[in-house]
């Protein structure tokens, strides 16, 4: 796809996030607010395992912290564009401290590592009753207000929340365009290698972690005014797993992945209500051909689409002149 | 003598009870092409991971350019001027040609925040092109590395170890899997680079006749010892080295 193509595709899927709620009651327009928060959480852990190679199962965990955080100063007063950073933060150096692990265990282990961790955050957050709100949680948040636009409205709320998703979306391209991309994708590809290029893979593992957490906080703090209730059950290691699977069924390692896995995984249940008892039956099947069939995910279907009916008539690369050095 | 760019003084490594280097000592001087031979199992590859670090030595010390770099780490001894190849096949398969030679050369260029808010391609478009050309892959810029021919992949791959501008590039086997034709190239343009730059190279090679034609001194390793160095005739006759072959 050209640049050109690429920007009208861009701006043809923008105004159509800008459209879709118009005329829509107040629980589509919540399920398609709830579509771009994940759609963040998941850039973030698409940054995580499908650019840097990093496998995390505590995506949920981070969203939890950017919530509580977010929740606990908005109760106290403060406003959401100033609790929000703090949850950032917060979510930044926590990762950075759960990227310490992954210096020493690789695959299945630093999966496990991970998914402790997320039991440990619920656990934390389930006990501590005297901060958190134990089972019972928080209520009552309030959606930020910025004078000449309030968010109070579920529609105000939605453009909020696509003007922040489009914003972490801009930082993301930045990110994985940028030099530091580039390392990420060496250390995901042939960690011993970049090391020999000079490339510091303790660090860029850590960052790896520490940004993708970072956005995990970010999904977190517009949870808590989009809901406007947090508990801990909401964080659990089962919505780790939704999260993973919204990278891997939108397409790991690629920058619209997460907008289409998390399409999928929030929108397709809803557009399957009509089975009633049987949607959960269609989902989960749909979701097995999916990855059984296009294993490089949604996106991985329109670069099989584009070479079925566009193909490239290339021949391969190093046939083209030979051996090169004659 | 001026300083040696490569200094290995008494490196031992043992596996269990299996002395697989034997206090091997020795200097490589600028714009040196050494070669570093021995039949399998000789230790010629444990002692170039314990050179770079990625082994660590039991004993012994390692300098560049007169500064001790032993237990160094490899992305810092990189930032030192050291390059490497690996035996096996080591480019990033699903980047481009083009960001495998800028990856090798961006961790050399600004700082860490420079590298975020800066130029996605560091500001090494130009001198990773000229490199590309100068490799013979201009055609192959913007090819994913991955779907190369092996052939060409060990070309990348030689090449990203001289982005940075190293005074010092070990090769590990580059002869290896390589046609005859690519590796009369091979050997043209690496040997075109040592004049051109005067870069040190420390090179590991099974196939005699390039290790002979490429280097202007060889070492030969046998059982974790050096055997024999000289130059390539004074090597071709050695008795020595003809029992470590031959197993005489």
């Amino acid at each position: 796809m050209n640049v050109r193509m690429r920007t009208l595709s861009i701006l043809g899927l923008v105004a159509l996030a800008i459209a879709a709620p118009i005329g829509q009651g107040n629980y589509i327009i919540y399920v398609l607010t709830s579509w771009l928060v994940f759609a963040i959480a998941a850039m973030g852990l698409n940054l995580t395992l499908g650019y840097a190679g990093q496998i995390s199962l505590a995506q949920a965990a981070f969203m939890a912290i950017g919530a509580y955080v977010t929740s606990l100063l908005t109760l106290a007063g403060w406003h959401w564009i100033l609790a929000m950073p703090l949850a950032l933060l917060a979510c930044f150096v926590v990762g950075l401290l759960l990227g310490y692990p992954a210096l020493r265990v690789k695959g299945h282990f630093l999966a496990f590592v991970t998914l402790a961790f997320n039991t440990l955050v619920f656990l934390v957050l389930r006990n501590e009753d005297w901060l958190t709100g134990g089972s019972y949680g928080l209520v009552g948040m309030p959606r930020p207000d910025f004078g000449l636009f309030s968010t109070m409205k579920q529609l105000h709320f939605y453009y909020f929340t696509l003007g922040v998703t489009v914003l972490a979306a801009l930082a993301m391209w930045g990110i994985v365009r940028s030099p530091w991309g580039r390392a990420f994708k060496a250390l995901r590809e042939n960690p011993i290698r970049a090391e020999s290029l000079g490339v510091d893979t303790r660090r860029i593992t850590l960052l790896a972690f520490a940004i993708g957490s970072a956005y995990g906080g970010l999904a977190g703090a517009l949870v808590a005014p989009l809901v406007q209730f947090i508990e801990p059950g909401s964080f659990g290691v089962a919505h780790s797993l939704r999260i993973l699977l919204m990278v891997v069924v939108g397409g790991s390692g690629y920058f619209f992945g997460p907008f289409l896995g998390a399409a999928v995984v929030i929108l397709l249940p809803e557009v399957l209500r009509f089975a009633e008892g049987y949607y959960l039956i269609i989902y989960s099947a749909l979701v097995i051909v999916m990855l059984v069939f296009v294993p490089s995910g949604l996106i991985g279907v329109w670069g099989r689409l584009h070479e079925k009916f566009w193909p490239r008539h290339e021949i391969r690369a190093d046939l083209k002149e030979g051996a090169g050095l004659k | 003598m001026s300083m040696p760019v490569l200094s290995v003084r008494n490196i031992e490594k043992s596996f269990g009870g299996i002395r697989a280097v034997n206090g091997v000592s020795f200097d490589v001087h600028k714009g040196e092409i050494l070669g570093l031979i021995g039949p399998n199992g000789s230790g010629k590859s444990t002692l170039f991971n314990c050179i770079l670090g990625q082994l660590p030595p039991d004993g012994g010390d390692v300098s560049v350019n007169g500064r001790n770099v032993s237990g160094m780490r490899a992305s810092d001894l990189n930032r030192l001027g050291v390059g490497r190849t690996f035996q096996q096949l080591s480019v990033f398969p699903k980047m481009s040609v083009l960001d495998n030679i800028i990856l090798a050369g961006q961790e050399h260029h600004g700082s860490m925040l420079s590298r975020l808010f800066g130029p996605g391609d560091a500001g090494l478009t130009a001198e990773a092109e000229k490199l590309i050309a100068f490799f013979r892959l201009s055609h192959l810029r913007d090819t994913l590395a991955g779907s190369l021919s092996y052939g060409q992949q060990k070309l990348v791959d030689a090449a990203m170890a001289f982005m940075a501008g190293p005074s010092l590039v070990l090769l590990d086997e580059p002869a290896g899997g390589v046609n005859l034709t690519m590796l009369a190239g091979l050997k043209e343009r690496l040997t075109a680079y040592n004049a051109e730059h005067g870069t040190t190279f420390v090179v590991i090679e099974h196939n005699m006749e390039f290790v002979m034609s490429l280097c202007t001194r060889i070492i030969v390793l046998s059982e974790g010892s050096i055997i024999a160095e000289g130059t390539p005739d004074e090597i071709r006759a050695n008795q020595a080295v003809i029992d470590a072959y031959l197993g005489g």
